[in-house]
């Protein structure tokens, strides 16, 4: 079986609203399970909503909350990915993105780039992640990487290295420069670029699930979409409106894209690996 | 690059789910808008009509004895067009009223008060109607800081705040607004054949590239200049903007305890919302 049907969660969270926002996440997800749906990605921070501020300490979650329960509950008919700020045992505050699946958490990614410019100040408010890991999950070896962490080339990079057969990236992006006559925002667009890139260079799926709607002013442009291994894109959701996109993804596109391009096979791990042990020896960076 | 041709289909849409979502969020059904003659008071008009709904818009007309006919007859024409309610309420005696006692009071004083007479006017109606003020200053007024603080440039919400002069006409005639608006000289109406770009010493044509490139792409002086503009000009504009910073930021508060508000007690302003 190398059929998966696959949905993103278009969706518009409340901000810093738990109880809302997990209903909105039960909804979708029952929606998605009518459609035959065996994954369902939502976008990052999709449980507490994106400009957080001085909130972020009353809507975080430890791992074992009630709350996660109802979704662990949920997760026993349906791969969920949800985005939240995560409480460590020892008190520091994660803008997280967790795997469900069979009633269990079987992967947290805990955000590693956390942009603090232009109208970002997640260095703020959240600790840094330090680890980029594959895992096995329903669909193939995958991985997450949330919003900002997608910017960073060498995090894909380790991912693909790991393994990674599906990237999965959940996103809170707001619409940032133009649009231009006949063009979206310039970071739309700029996102566009980043996820075709990552599939044909990785040789992976692309599962980018975008929010919407506004927060203080700002606007989240949605246009999440689902990118083929070979760079084509299998669905596109709308821009600014909210949508359950539902696409299917076959593993064996996977195996024709690294058969044409086996760019894969040809890293350099051992090249790579010596090359930053140098940069980081001659103290350039 | 100059890139201020906008994609007004686009923009129209993000604007009035804008409108709709924060108007929505502060509580509110409806909105309150000035209406000056103008094309920016016009737009924000047409949007917040488009968001909410021409019977959900109420519109304030606000003339002084000296603000010319044809302003009232562009404010009455928008009216017409979007069919929203309005109301024509002549500040001239509660303006002229302050003004006995300060007769030698120069244009700066008697426009400033104008402005924020109509303001409170604008946020007394915000209250009657339980309608949310719908903003009309401009980007290149903000960055300039040619308005009233606590006047024109007060609102609860503001969809204009981030286009450019020159684009809010690339927008305003997308959206149909009649060419006689559109097409004629700025103006403050504060007396007559007064003009926003002869007041200012430049057009907004001119002061809108200066801007972009110096404003949203960081263009250093030097490179300004190797773009082609005049050095005097370039300086007389950051000034401009310098000078009106305090403008743009809330009343600074002297800080005293652990936690000041908006320094260190920092939440969104659509918390819980």
């Amino acid at each position: 079986m190398n059929r998966h049907i696959i949905a993103l969660a278009q969706i518009n969270p409340a901000l810093g609203d738990l109880e809302r926002n997990l209903a909105l996440h039960e909804k979708t997800a029952e929606e998605a399970i009518s459609r035959g749906v065996g994954l369902l990605v939502f976008p990052e921070l999709s449980l507490t909503g994106y400009f957080l501020k001085d909130i972020v300490s009353s809507v975080a979650l430890p791992l074992t909350s009630p709350i996660l329960g109802r979704l662990r509950d949920l997760s026993r008919r349906i791969d969920l990915v949800v985005g939240m700020v995560e409480e460590s045992p020892d008190f520091l505050l994660y803008n997280a993105a967790i795997y469900l699946s069979m009633g269990e958490i079987q992967h947290v990614h805990r955000k590693v780039y956390l942009p603090t410019y232009g109208i970002f100040d997640e260095q703020r408010y959240l600790a840094e992640g330090g680890r980029i890991r594959t895992f096995r999950s329903r669909i193939g070896r995958s991985a997450i990487l949330i919003c900002e962490d997608m910017w960073h080339p060498s995090a894909a990079c380790v991912a693909s290295l790991d393994g990674m057969e599906i990237l999965i990236a959940p996103s809170a992006s707001p619409g940032r420069g133009g649009p231009e006559e006949g063009k979206t925002f310039t970071n739309a667009s700029a996102w566009e670029t980043i996820n075709r890139a990552y599939a044909q260079l990785f040789t992976c799926y692309v599962l980018y699930a975008n929010r919407v709607g506004y927060e203080d002013g700002a606007c989240f442009w949605g246009g999440s979409e689902l990118i083929a291994p070979s760079g084509e894109s299998v669905a596109k959701a709308e821009y600014l409106s909210e949508q359950i996109l539902v696409a299917e993804i076959n593993s064996t596109e996977i195996r024709r894209a690294r058969i044409v391009n086996p760019l894969l096979r040809d890293e350099r791990l051992d090249v790579t690996l010596r090359e930053l042990e140098r940069i980081r020896r001659e103290g350039t960076r | 690059m100059i890139g201020l041709s906008l994609n007004c289909k686009f923009i129209q849409k993000i604007l009035t789910g804008f409108i709709v979502n924060e108007v929505q969020k502060a509580g509110f059904s409806r909105v309150v808008v000035g209406l000056s003659g103008g094309v920016d008071s016009a737009l924000s008009a047409y949007l917040g009509a488009e968001a909410m709904g021409a019977e959900n818009v109420y519109a304030l007309l606000m003339p002084y004895r000296t603000s010319s006919p044809e302003s009232r007859e562009h404010a009455e024409l928008v009216v017409k067009q979007l069919h929203i309610q309005s109301d024509i309420i002549d500040i001239t005696p509660m303006v002229d009223a302050y003004f006995e006692r300060f007769p030698e009071s120069d244009h700066v004083r008697r426009g400033n008060k104008m402005a924020r007479e109509r303001m409170t006017i604008l946020f007394d109606h915000s209250a009657k109607l339980k309608a949310l003020v719908l903003g009309t200053s401009n980007k290149t007024e903000l960055l300039l800081g040619y308005g009233t603080l606590y006047g024109d440039m007060a609102s609860a919400i503001n969809p204009l705040g981030d286009l450019y002069k020159t684009q809010i006409r690339q927008l305003a005639r997308h959206m149909g607004i009649p060419e006689v608006i559109v097409g004629k000289a700025p103006s403050g109406d504060l007396w007559v054949g007064q003009t926003d770009e002869a007041e200012l010493g430049f057009t907004y044509e001119e002061v809108d590239r200066v801007l972009y490139l110096m404003v949203d792409r960081r263009c250093e002086i030097p490179e300004l200049i190797a773009a082609g503009f005049d050095e005097r000009f370039i300086r007389a504009v950051l000034a401009k903007v310098q000078a009106s910073q305090y403008k743009r930021r809330p009343p600074l508060i002297a800080k005293i305890s652990a936690r000041t508000i908006d320094r260190d007690f920092r939440y969104p302003r659509d918390w819980g919302k």
